[in-house]
């Protein structure tokens, strides 16, 4: 029962402490390799020992404490290696950099330079929190954003790379070279550990954001792989918002994306049924939504439009706010949906959110003005491979009573969909387009 | 007159090489630019990292987009050269960003193989 009991603690402290263990270390160390080993083989050793000697302490400041001195192993093993003339396992060590800066054995051993020249405290308990440099560096826009994704997965929640290549549906060896080449990218163009300048800050946590948005997205799409995956991706994109809204008190924007997420998220269990079919908004069991997400992204959106921050997220996370307040379909407030619509193709002008705008305005105003909207975007060309404007144009034409035309929409919409789920969820209106009495 | 003496290489050609060879032709590089530079024939040069390494700038319209990579546009062409100090890649990027045909074309920044 102990056994279990500590087992369990060990799982959830490396769920909590890797991002932060491994960010200092590398700030320690100067380097994204070093680090990782180094901070992987302190958490083997607490694995090891914690079960029969207790937890330490400061479980935080141990596993740091332990990695440095497995880093200063690796590093005058490197060392040996090279003086012997062994170049290939010097190499592999990764820390020529280090050497070539630092030739004092001792000056090893006393401490670790971090990057602005100050000597790391020997006994300080776990130094600052150093998640903001990494998260930064690893969503720099030098990297490609697969890149930026993978390496955020793999250092700050500290996904193993089998478990980031399962959620993206890629082979292993193609994720494991993607996260090599990143580091490598990091390391040869020397990207800085650092948190940007104020002046590049808006534009940097653009980027972080866009990460984590686009791993939430992943988790929440019908079209990805297994359920459990999904899940965990959306809880870890949580979870880095929540990490970039600790580290950034006074930004309203990380607030909108964690909000945003949170309502998205409260819809989990109801978005699909006991065959994994597809739920819409309008037909979900709202007793299975959860309160306690939406109550803390209700909070968030009211601060964030408190603060007068109107970002694509936040408006975004008002209109799922709307949405979650709703206790019945029927009590949507469509109108002001559709306003809020009004705002974000103002502030974020997509065809997608023009589509989205147009469906809303449907529901507010009736079938045919939503109908001319998306009629507009046809016009323009705009998502002509994309299946939910055909989708969008049938929900509207059957809403309408016009089940001929609703028809031959869901006809369109089939012949582009991509997801399983969807597509039951197309035909099974198409057969009631196509049964139900005139 | 000067020159610019643009070296393209094969990357997969080189990461085939063994040891022996590529120290082989970093000794040549290394004789060549010895005797260009005592005749003055040489007013510099170096490796660069592999594209692998790369990334390029553009601005439109005021902002400033940075992406992975080498440039790779075919409607741009070559048409000039700034090699400069930089203390980390975002200095570089930053001085990248302030050369006019960053404007209209883009400025790959590509780091040097120090020797």
């Amino acid at each position: 029962m102990a056994t279990v009991a500590r087992t369990m603690n060990i799982d959830q402290i490396y769920r909590e402490e890797w991002g932060r263990v491994l960010a200092t270390v590398i700030r320690m160390v100067g380097s994204f390799d070093l680090a990782e080993e180094a901070v992987q083989e302190a958490f083997t050793v607490a694995v090891e020992k914690w079960p029969s000697e207790g937890l330490p302490q400061n479980p935080r400041a141990w596993l740091v404490s332990t990695a440095r001195h497995k880093a200063i192993d690796h590093l005058r093993r490197a060392r040996r290696m090279e003086l012997q003339g062994d170049d290939d396992l010097a190499r592999t060590a990764d820390s020529r950099s280090s050497l070539q800066k630092h030739s004092d054995e001792s000056f090893l051993e006393e401490s670790m330079r971090d990057q602005s020249g100050h000597h790391a405290p020997m006994n300080h308990s776990s130094g600052n929190d150093e998640r903001l440099s990494l998260i930064f560096t690893c969503c720099h826009p030098a990297l490609a954003q697969e890149s930026q994704v993978a390496l955020t997965l793999r250092t700050l929640c500290g996904l193993t790379t089998e478990e980031i290549a399962r959620a993206f549906l890629v082979p292993l060896p193609t994720m494991a070279q993607r996260l090599v080449r990143t580091k490598q990218k990091i390391r040869a163009a020397e990207i800085p550990y650092r948190v940007p300048d104020k002046r590049d800050l808006p534009d940097r946590l653009e980027a972080v954001m866009l990460v984590i948005y686009l791993v939430f997205n992943e988790g929440y799409a019908a079209s990805s792989g297994d359920n459990l995956v999904r899940r965990e991706l959306c809880q870890e994109a949580i979870r880095l918002g929540r990490i970039l809204c600790e580290l950034l008190p006074d930004d309203p924007a990380p607030r909108a994306l964690l909000a945003l997420m949170l309502l998205h998220d409260s819809r989990r269990s109801a978005r699909t049924g006991p065959n994994n079919e597809l739920v819409t908004l309008e037909e979900q069991d709202r007793t299975l939504w959860d309160r306690d997400e939406i109550h803390e992204g209700q909070a968030l959106v009211e601060a964030v439009l408190r603060a007068g921050h109107r970002d694509e997220y936040a408006i975004q996370a008002a209109i799922a706010l709307l949405h979650a307040q709703a206790e019945t379909p029927a009590e949507t407030d469509w109108p002001q949906i559709a306003g809020l619509y009004d705002l974000l193709c103002h502030v974020h002008p997509t065809p997608v959110v023009e589509l989205n705008r147009a469906a809303a305005v449907g529901m507010a105003r009736g079938p045919d003005h939503g109908l001319q909207l998306l009629d507009e975007i046809a016009a323009r060309g705009e998502l002509e491979d994309y299946y939910l404007l055909p989708a969008a144009r049938a929900d509207l034409l059957r809403r309408a009573g016009r089940k001929s035309e609703a028809a031959a929409a869901y006809r369109s919409a089939l012949a582009l969909v991509k997801s399983g789920a969807e597509k039951q969820y197309l035909q099974k209106r198409l057969l009631e387009m196509e049964t139900e009495g005139p | 007159m000067k020159y610019l003496l643009l070296i393209y290489g094969n990357e997969a050609h080189w990461d085939t090489l063994k040891e022996p060879e590529r120290m082989s032709i970093y000794k040549e590089y290394m004789d060549l630019s010895a005797e260009w530079g005592k005749s003055g024939k040489s007013l510099g040069g170096n490796e660069l990292k592999p594209i692998a390494t790369a990334s390029t700038v553009r601005v439109r319209n005021g902002k400033r987009s940075v992406t992975d990579g080498p440039f790779a546009e075919t409607k741009e062409q070559l048409g000039g050269y700034y090699l400069v100090e930089a203390k980390d890649l975002d200095e570089a990027l930053e001085l990248a960003a302030k050369i006019p045909s960053v404007r209209w074309g883009s400025i790959e920044v590509r780091p040097i193989n120090p020797h």
